[in-house]
C-alpha cells in the first residue's frame, strides 16, 4: 500500500534547494495541483527539471514567477505565454541549462537505471557539447552525457492502484515514467486510486516500485484552461 | 540581393505538396513545426504514412473539429491532434529511442541556414533570444534522412543556403535534401546539387540568391507543381 494524502501534505517535505522533476509537455501531463501546493508550501532555491518552463501564470510558470526556482533544466523554454520565465531570465534571476529533448529523457532514464553516463550523437559539433567529453565509436563521434536525478518528482498520471502501479492518459504520459524512476521520492497525482488488482498487470505503464506517494485529484485542472481564463496563481 | 518574394516562388502549400511526393509508402515520418506540418495533407492517395510526434505518439492524424480538442492529445507544437487507427502512445525515452536509434525514416524540419556540407542551423538565430532546442538536435543526428523545408532567402533577401552557417549549429553534415520555394536541392559530395528548378526561375537568378555554388547534373529538371488553394 502506497501512502496517500492531500497535495499539501505530499509536498510538505520538499526542502529549500531541492531538485524537483516535474512531468508534462506543455500542459499535457503537468501536475498543476502539486505545483500549486508547492507554491503554497514555499520551498525556494529549487532546481526544476521539465521539458518547458510553463505557460501564463499558473503551474510551473507561477512557481517561476514567485522567484522560487534558481535553475531550470529543460529543452524548450518557450510556450504560448512564456512571460514568467522570460522576466526571470532576462533579469538574470534564473539559470538555464538547455538540454536536447532526447538527451533530457535519456539522462533521466539513466538516472533511474543506475547508469551514470552515456554516449550520444545528439549535440555533436554544437554549442551544447561544449566542455563535454567525446569519443569515437565505429568512426563516428559521440559526446558523453551524465545521468540526471531528482530529490523529488512531481508527476501526473491518470489512475493508480493502491500498489502504486500507474497508467497515464494519452500523450500526457511523456516524461512521467522516466521521472518516476529518477527521483529519490516520487509523488504522483492521479484522478483515481483503485484497489490493487483492479488494473490489468499487462497494461501497467509505470510499476509501483517507482512510486512513493499518491495524491488523488478527482477532477484535475487542465493548464490550458486556466491560461485561457487568464488565471494568476496564487 | 533582390528583396521580396520571387514572382514564380512556390506557396507554402506548394512546397508541402512537393515534399510530400517523395515520402515512401509505409514510412515513419517526423514533421517539424511550421511549414513541415502542412506536408501530411499532400501525401499521394494510397500511400500510408505513420507520423511520429516526439511527445509520445505514433500514428496521429489531422486536427480535431473545433470543440473536440483534448489537451492530453497534442503534437510537438502543443496543438491538439486526432489519432489514426493503429496509433500508439509511449513515454519520452522510448520516443527518442525511436529518433536516436535510427527508426525514423525521415525528419522534415525548418532551417535558419543550411551549409553546402549539410550543416544545419535552426535553433538560435540571435544572441539576445532565449535559446530553445527541443528535439531538433536529436532528430538532426538520429533520423535516417533529414530534409529541410525553407524559403530560399530570408525576409531581407539574404541567402539561407551557404558555404558555411554563421548561426550556431543544430547538427554537422546532417541534411541530405532541401525543398525551398524556388528549388529542390540535394547535398552531395560536399556541395549543393540542383535537382529541380521551379518553373519561371532562371539558374543565374537562383545562383545569385544562393550563398554557395550550385552544381547541375543530368537529373536537373524543371519543377512544375499544381495550383493549390
Amino acid at each position: 500500500m502506497k501512502p496517500t494524502s492531500t497535495a499539501r501534505e505530499a509536498v510538505s517535505e520538499i526542502p529549500d534547494g531541492a531538485t524537483v522533476l516535474v512531468s508534462g509537455f506543455g500542459g499535457a501531463g503537468t501536475p498543476v495541483e502539486l505545483l500549486h501546493a508547492l507554491i503554497d508550501h514555499g520551498a525556494r532555491d529549487l532546481t526544476v527539471v521539465n521539458n518547458n518552463v510553463g505557460n501564463g501564470y499558473v503551474g510551473l510558470a507561477a512557481l517561476i514567477a514567485t522567484g522560487r526556482v534558481r535553475k531550470m533544466i529543460c529543452s524548450f523554454p518557450r510556450s504560448v505565454d512564456p512571460r514568467a520565465f522570460r522576466a526571470q531570465y532576462t533579469a538574470g534571476r534564473i539559470e538555464l541549462e538547455l538540454v536536447p529533448q532526447g538527451t533530457l529523457a535519456e539522462r533521466l532514464r539513466a538516472g533511474g537505471s543506475g547508469i551514470p553516463a552515456f554516449y550520444t550523437r545528439a549535440g555533436v559539433g554544437t554549442e551544447l557539447s561544449a566542455g563535454k567529453e567525446s569519443r569515437e565509436f565505429d568512426g563516428r563521434t559521440y559526446i558523453l552525457e551524465k545521468a540526471l536525478r531528482g530529490d523529488f518528482a512531481l508527476v501526473k498520471a491518470l489512475r493508480a492502484d493502491t500498489a502504486g502501479n500507474l497508467i497515464f492518459n494519452k500523450a500526457a504520459r511523456n516524461f512521467g515514467p522516466v521521472m518516476c524512476m529518477a527521483a529519490a521520492r516520487t509523488i504522483v497525482q492521479v484522478s483515481e486510486v483503485v484497489e490493487a488488482g483492479a488494473l490489468d498487470p499487462e497494461h501497467i505503464v509505470t510499476p509501483g516500485i517507482f512510486v512513493d506517494h499518491l495524491v488523488e485529484v478527482g477532477q484535475p485542472i487542465q493548464e490550458e484552461e486556466l491560461v485561457a481564463q487568464g488565471v494568476v496563481y496564487p | 540581393m533582390s528583396r521580396g518574394k520571387h514572382p514564380a516562388a512556390l506557396t507554402r502549400a506548394q512546397m508541402a505538396w512537393r515534399a510530400a511526393q517523395d515520402i515512401a509508402d509505409g514510412a515513419y515520418v517526423n514533421l517539424g513545426i511550421g511549414i513541415p506540418e502542412l506536408v501530411a495533407q499532400f501525401v499521394p492517395a494510397g500511400r500510408h504514412v505513420v507520423y511520429h510526434s516526439e511527445n509520445g505518439i505514433l500514428g496521429f492524424g489531422a486536427a480535431p473539429e473545433k470543440g473536440h480538442e483534448d489537451y492530453d492529445l497534442v503534437n510537438a507544437g502543443k496543438k491538439p491532434v486526432t489519432l489514426q487507427p493503429g496509433a500508439a502512445f509511449f513515454h519520452h525515452a522510448d520516443s527518442f529511442a525511436m529518433i536516436r536509434g535510427g527508426h525514423i525514416d525521415l525528419a522534415i524540419m525548418g532551417a535558419f541556414q543550411v551549409s553546402q556540407t549539410g550543416d544545419l542551423a535552426n535553433w538560435i538565430a540571435g544572441t539576445d533570444a532565449i535559446p530553445a532546442v527541443g528535439g531538433a538536435m536529436d532528430l538532426a543526428t538520429g533520423a535516417k534522412a533529414v530534409q529541410i523545408m525553407t524559403e530560399h532567402v530570408t525576409r531581407d533577401g539574404e541567402p539561407k543556403l551557404l558555404e558555411r552557417c554563421t548561426y550556431p549549429l543544430t547538427g554537422v553534415g546532417v541534411v541530405s535534401r532541401i525543398v525551398t520555394d524556388l528549388a529542390v536541392i540535394r547535398v552531395a559530395d560536399g556541395g549543393f546539387l540542383l535537382e529541380e528548378l521551379v518553373d519561371g526561375v532562371g539558374f543565374d537568378e537562383l545562383q545569385a540568391m544562393t550563398g554557395a555554388p550550385l552544381r547541375t547534373g543530368a537529373e536537373t529538371r524543371r519543377l512544375r507543381v499544381p495550383v493549390l488553394a
